[in-house]
């Protein structure tokens, strides 16, 4: 489905990814850990399409498509999701509102009518209730004064709706309860399937104890420096990122 | 004409180019005496109006024209000017939609304007325009049922000489300022509008005023007067761009609310802001002034302004009833070279008075805006109240924008609140919506919408349809 061939990536003149492979299938849930400022969230950038990145070599496809060459938006239509570490404000413009716009140009982009209101509704009046918000949320403004778990859910909240074929989900456990990383966890695992795949950065085993990744990356200086399976969140959990530099570098 | 006939007319393929020459009944440049004389004669004025306009023109003479505000143009040669210019006969307009250029019709097609209404717009000449001149008679028939008075400034000037003779001049006075001196002395266009008392104008004077709007002239007069418990809204210009040869424009509007009153008057504008270079556009100077003359009166003033190579405005209240309310909504929208200083007075005098201020400036490309506001207290206002927000939004880092709230409080039980904003469109905030599959115009456009919403709610529903869809056009390629 996303296929990363040696990848490279500077910003303002630094080279972050450094030659990064990745081959992520229908059907499969990837966890990308590592130290920070290794390159993680550049990586789900670049894929995003996020401008101020300059790929400098390599390749990304995504379903057979060259993703280099497609616009942001096009990406986002052909059901690339990126799960924003930080999500941004936008103040003036109602959630419901992005919402709706977004679920709509991707129907359109699919060659779909516009979802009618009322089904709008009742879809995201689901969504909401699976998520635990209150209603309250779609009046606000996108992000605007949510708490750092408000928007993490938000975002979750939106992919619910737009129903990826990939979802980047950048740090999506960072600030959130006990109660609220349970709801997230269910709302990725309810979009797991054979269609779908999910590539999750964390630096933490405790997501990963509830989203079962079917690999595990470590990203150490813009390369994948080790890959396993879930056992190798738990080796990092007790051991620390230290051996595997020493491992690569040997 | 039926409404599929009109629209293959509007189908129909642009065959030829359309040029048009025509031997206008106008007076040569320049301003003295006789040509304020020659305008008078024309409109069939009596002898007390020409020693009006001439009252003004003496006083003109003296006056020199603004500087302070925050605009750059070319000194305009006020002698290169022709001040008369007969309205066009019909066999000289356009006589169907397919010699109209079809880049306004495209634009037409793209604010969502009816399209019985299109015709009207791009001028053409009035038997050919299906249904104008039945609708304008029903109109006329309503409005005289309910005892509304509502006609062209000249019209009234000939037919109402008492209500002119009472109101007009008495909230903006002839030598109010430079631009106001030189209208009161060479107007020729502009409406009349008198609400009896007690009465609720039974229409918004709207529709009729977009259909004759084609012909908006370059020194128009406007006069709108509400009697006791009195109610009318009105709605000025439109979104269609309007293109006129007369780069300068100078009017004014001035209304009176008397006891209970309430007029709502909102504006639509775009005139044509010129190429690239600013070259062309529109020099708009305006005085809007309205006179809360009785007690709990109220007036409103709503805009949503796009156009103008230059602008330079700023609608007022004078808050002189006791309780009274004045309210100024605005959305200016500037992009390319269009330079805009505007924005509101409001002068508490009565006591209990209340002003609410809503300024949204958008600057896109290399624009520059300002937001001039003045709120002025006086000594009898007593508990008087103001509101302001001002916001101001950016698009790109060539576009600029100022605020000046000036206050002058002359009584310290009034309270006056202010805060102002200023933002930018991020390019975190077009990544997020794009990464959600939004393309960057409707990314851009959803943005702006949302930040003009509290002045897009208090325009009449058919227009805040039209003036989202207008500034969409207008930031059109704004970004990128
Ligand atoms: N716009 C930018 N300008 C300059 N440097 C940047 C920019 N974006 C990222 N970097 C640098 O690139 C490196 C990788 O950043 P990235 O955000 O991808 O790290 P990360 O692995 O996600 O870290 P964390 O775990 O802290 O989220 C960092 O050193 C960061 O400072
Ligand atoms: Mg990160």
């Amino acid at each position: 489905m996303l296929e990363v061939k040696d990848l490279h990536v500077t910003v303002e003149g630094n080279e972050i990814l450094k030659g990064l492979s990745l081959t992520v299938n229908a059907g499969e849930v990837h966890a990308i850990m590592g130290p920070n400022g290794s390159g993680k969230s550049t990586l789900s950038a670049v894929i995003a399409g996020k401008e101020d990145y300059e790929v400098t070599s390599g390749s990304i496809t995504f379903e057979g498509r060259d993703v280099l060459e497609m616009e942001i938006e096009e990406r986002a239509q052909a059901g690339l999701l990126l799960g924003f570490q930080y999500p941004v404000e936008i103040p003036g413009v109602k959630n419901i509102y992005l919402l709706k716009a977004a679920l709509n140009a991707q129907r359109k982009a699919r060659g779909e009518n516009e979802i009618p209101a009322p089904e709008f509704m009742k879809l995201v009046r689901e969504k909401l209730a699976f998520m635990k918000m209150d209603a309250s949320f779609l009046q606000r403004a996108v992000n605007e004064g949510f708490s750092g778990g408000e928007k993490k859910r938000n975002e979750i909240l939106q992919m619910l709706l737009l129903e990826p074929k990939l979802a980047m989900l950048d740090e999506i456990d960072s600030g959130l309860d006990i109660d609220a990383m349970k709801i997230v966890a269910d709302g990725v695992n309810s979009l797991r399937s054979e269609e779908r795949a999910v590539l999750m950065v964390t630096h933490y085993q405790r997501l990963l104890d509830y989203i079962t990744p079917d690999y595990v990356h470590v990203l150490v200086d813009g390369r994948i420096a080790k890959s396993g399976d879930k056992s190798l969140a738990l080796e990092l959990e007790s051991r620390g990122y230290e051996w595997v530099l020493e491992e690569s570098a040997a | 004409m039926a409404t599929e006939e009109m629209e293959q007319l509007v189908r129909r393929e642009y065959t030829q180019g359309f040029v048009t020459d025509i031997e206008s009944d106008t007076v040569p440049p320049g301003l003295d005496e006789s040509v304020i004389a020659f305008i008078s004669e024309k409109k069939g004025e009596p002898e007390w109006m020409l020693q009006w306009r001439l009252d003004a023109y003496h006083q003109w003479l003296k006056m020199k024209e603004p500087s302070w505000a925050h605009l750059n143009y070319p000194p305009i040669d006020y002698q290169g000017i022709s001040y008369y210019s007969a309205p066009k006969k019909p066999e000289d307009r356009p006589q169907s939609l397919d010699e109209v250029d079809p880049k306004l019709l495209e634009t037409y097609e793209k604010l969502g304007i009816p399209l019985h209404e299109r015709a009207a717009l791009a001028g053409v000449a009035v038997d050919a325009v299906f249904d104008s001149v039945s609708v304008t008679t029903t109109f006329k028939e309503k409005l005289g049922e309910a005892g509304v008075i509502f006609c062209s400034i000249s019209e009234a000037i000939r037919e109402y000489p008492e209500l002119i003779k009472k109101y007009l001049g008495t909230v903006v006075p002839q030598g109010d300022n430079f631009f106001a001196a030189l209208n009161s002395a060479v107007f020729t266009d502009g409406s009349f509008v008198f609400v009896p008392e007690g009465v609720t104008c039974p229409m918004e004077l709207s529709t009729y005023f977009r259909i004759n709007a084609a012909n908006t002239g370059q020194f128009e007069r406007t006069l709108i007067i509400c009697e006791k418990q009195a109610q009318v809204s009105y709605l000025e210009g439109c979104t269609a761009p309007q293109r006129d040869e007369n780069q300068l424009h100078a009017a004014i509007v001035e209304l009176v609310a008397l006891e209970d009153a309430y007029i709502k008057y909102s504006t639509v504008q775009n005139w044509y802001p010129g190429d690239e270079d600013g070259k062309g556009g529109i020099y708009n100077f305006v005085t809007k002034r309205a006179d809360c003359r009785g007690d709990r009166s109220k007036v409103s003033w709503t805009q949503v302004e796009t156009g103008s190579a230059i602008t330079w405005k700023y609608p007022s209240c004078l808050l002189r009833g006791k309780d009274s309310v004045g309210e100024f909504y605005s959305v200016a929208v500037t992009n390319g070279r269009q330079q805009a200083d505007t924005g509101t007075k409001m002068i508490h005098i009565g006591e209990g008075t209340k002003s609410t201020i809503v300024s949204k400036g958008i600057s896109a490309g290399n624009s520059e805006q300002s937001y001039r506001g003045l709120v002025k207290i006086g000594p009898r206002a007593k508990g008087a109240r103001n509101f302001t927000q001002c916001d101001s939004l950016l698009i790109g880092d060539r576009s600029g924008a100022h605020t000046f709230p000036y206050q002058e409080i002359g009584n310290s039980t009034a309270t006056v609140e202010h805060e102002a904003t200023t933002s930018k469109i991020g390019e975190d905030q077009l990544f997020y919506c794009r990464q959600r599959g939004i393309s960057e115009e409707d990314a851009v456009n959803m943005i702006v919408n949302g930040f003009c919403k509290d002045v897009f709610q208090e325009l009449p529903m058919e227009f805040a349809v039209e003036a989202e869809a207008l500034l969409n056009v207008t930031l059109e390629g704004a970004v990128g």
